[in-house]
């Protein structure tokens, strides 16, 4: 019973070596495996309660979002249809308060839509540059680049938005420079760095052999790189795209600094908007906790929390399309 | 450089050396490769075959601070002048890999590739090339029926073989196989190698393999490396049989390597 002097936590070698010395190998096996799954045991659990505490915080979220985002029509009576089709955001008039939240919804599509189509070929342009025509500097350069532009926290990007790009777009471009053109350029620089690494990884997995195949064919270099290789990582590079809209979408504080928040729907590109993120975080302070505009901001919560699932969908679907 | 047999010969190697960085890769190779023969190469891992069966294509250029040095003729034509057009010397050197790569493309695409890369665009003119390339690896059967499939679904032979037929649609002179039956099973080994012996009627073939019954069953001329030098160069029959080197004669008896 060599074992019992020996605390918990003991090191399993070190009983190891002193019952190889005194117990017979029989017993040995029987104890120094119970001991073993004693361990097994505590290790197990420790994991379980990580998962399951994940589990339950994003089951609660998501219950406490749904029951909280449903009561505006539930239980305030707030037309479902009016709330995603109309374009009247009024909830503070006495009279007949208004609760369409189509320009916002509007706005959120139109940024993310708008900065994926800037950020895209710019982020899948620079893998390619890193992994296809310059692998050894080109990388060496871009890397840091794109970690910077990780680093960078959204209110800097707000904040240098606000000060330089506005006032650009307002002297060069036309309108009050607060327009959904400044909050895309603003966007597209922070989705830019997702892009670009995810699609770098996408390029980068691609198998060697992919490339000889192609060259001892005859084939250049472009021909290689369009033909073959943006083919074969074309789910990976898709899941790029989708992952930094999904960034987008969720974006609020940036966003919000030049987007103009107005809630009139845009006509031109040139025009102030907001989103449903702008919108949640201008109001939530100011509105109080039950009442019907503060429900309707719950509502479009839930609204980004159902867009966050379809991304997570279509990434799930992408990848499940990778062939190699 | 004009010497009476040459018009039997594809490629004529002279005084070819490469250097990987510092590490002299191939030494001092001479050799002469003559059309519409199998030649197989043979010799210890790490001897030089992959390095000097690339140098044929200059798939060899892909690696970086490879330095050559001699002559690489090809159809009488130096390929290590500065001037040579590498597409079109791909496009009649054709290559086959040791494990089969073909692309996440259908089987139809995968055959397509080279003939659309060298600007062929006419369907009527790739339903040609590609049938008639499917059917020289004896595929053609196997895949007709279902030509817009995933060449990837496609057995480990079947992919081999449609490598092969991938490089056979630009029409090569000559087909270069790097051990392309080493990560295949028995049966589907035995099937690559009546090929090569059928193909050999049209294509001049040049094939590293570390097995030598296999170079016994499908080679016209054996060449053995060592270290990087070409050791011997003869009819097969002769080096399996009566070797002039004792180094040949180690190898093939299985005294190493
Ligand atoms: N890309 C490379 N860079 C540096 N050395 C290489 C490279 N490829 C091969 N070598 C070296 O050249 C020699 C010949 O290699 P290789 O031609 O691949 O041999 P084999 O195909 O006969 O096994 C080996 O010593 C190998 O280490
Ligand atoms: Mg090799």
């Amino acid at each position: 019973m060599q074992i019992c002097i020996y605390p918990i936590m003991t090191y399993f070698r070190g009983v190891w070596c002193i019952m190889e010395k005194i117990i017979p190998a029989k017993e040995r096996l029987t104890k120094s495996s119970k001991n073993r799954m004693d361990g097994e045991l505590r290790g197990k659990i420790l994991v379980i309660l990580c998962a399951v505490i994940m589990i339950s915080a994003t089951i609660s979220i998501t219950i406490f979002l749904g029951t909280k985002g449903l009561q505006s029509f539930i239980k305030n009576g707030v037309s479902l249809i009016e709330f995603l089709t109309s374009t009247h955001w009024n909830p503070t008039n006495q009279a007949s308060p208004e609760y369409g939240a189509l320009p916002f919804i509007f706005g959120s599509f139109a940024v993310t839509f708008l900065a994926a189509l800037i950020a895209a070929p710019l982020g899948i342009g620079a893998a390619i540059f890193m992994t296809e025509i310059a692998p050894s500097w080109g990388r060496k350069i871009l890397q840091p680049v794109v970690e910077l532009l990780v680093g960078i926290p959204s209110v800097v990007y707000g904040f240098i938005g606000l000060t330089v790009l506005v006032p650009f777009v307002r002297a060069h471009v036309g309108g009050l420079g607060f327009s959904l053109l400044s909050g895309m350029i603003v966007l597209s620089v922070m989705i830019l760095p997702t892009i670009t690494s995810i699609a770098t990884d996408a390029m980068g997995t691609l198998p060697k052999n992919l490339r000889e195949g192609s060259y001892a064919l005859g084939a250049t270099r472009w021909q290689t790189i369009r033909k073959v290789l943006i083919p074969a990582a074309l789910p990976g590079l898709l899941t790029a795209v989708v992952l930094g809209m999904a960034r987008a979408f969720g974006e609020a504080l940036a966003v919000q600094m030049v987007i103009g928040n107005v809630r009139n729907l845009p006509s031109s590109i040139l025009d102030a908007s907001a989103t449903l993120t702008t919108i949640i975080t201008l109001n939530m302070g100011h509105t109080t906790y039950g009442s019907v505009e503060n429900n309707t901001l719950w509502s479009m919560g839930l609204i980004l929390l159902v867009m966050s699932f379809a991304f997570i969908l279509l990434i799930r679907y992408l990848s499940s399309r990778r062939k190699l | 450089m004009s010497t009476p047999t040459l018009t039997r010969q594809v490629f004529d190697i002279m005084d070819l050396n490469l250097w990987y960085g510092d590490h002299h890769a191939l030494k001092n190779i001479n050799f002469p490769i003559n059309k519409k023969e199998v030649t197989a190469i043979i010799g210890p891992s790490g001897c030089g075959k992959s390095t000097f069966i690339k140098t044929l294509n200059l798939m060899i250029n892909m690696v970086p601070k490879v330095k050559m040095t001699g002559e690489i003729n090809f159809n009488e034509k130096n390929i290590l002048d500065e001037k040579i057009d590498l597409v079109e010397l791909r496009k009649n050197v054709g290559m086959v890999f040791q494990k089969g790569n073909p692309f996440p493309q259908s089987i139809y695409d995968n055959v397509a590739y080279g003939p659309r890369v060298h600007g062929i665009t006419k369907k009527k003119h790739l339903d040609e090339l590609v049938i008639k390339a499917l059917m020289d690896v004896a595929l053609w059967e196997e895949v007709k029926d279902r030509l817009t499939a995933p060449a990837l679904g496609l057995s480990g032979g079947q992919q081999q073989r449609l490598c092969i037929a991938r490089a056979l649609a630009t029409k090569p002179d000559v087909l270069l196989m790097d051990e392309p039956t080493s990560a295949l099973d028995p049966i589907s080994t035995l099937k690559i190698e009546e090929l090569i012996l059928e193909l050999k009627e049209k294509y001049t073939i040049v094939i590293v393999t570390h097995n030598m019954q296999q170079a016994s069953r499908v080679s016209d001329k054996t060449a053995f490396f060592l270290m990087g030098e070409l050791i011997e160069l003869d009819s097969t029959s002769t080096i399996f049989s009566n070797p002039k080197d004792s180094r040949t004669e180690g190898y093939i008896t299985g005294r190493f390597g």
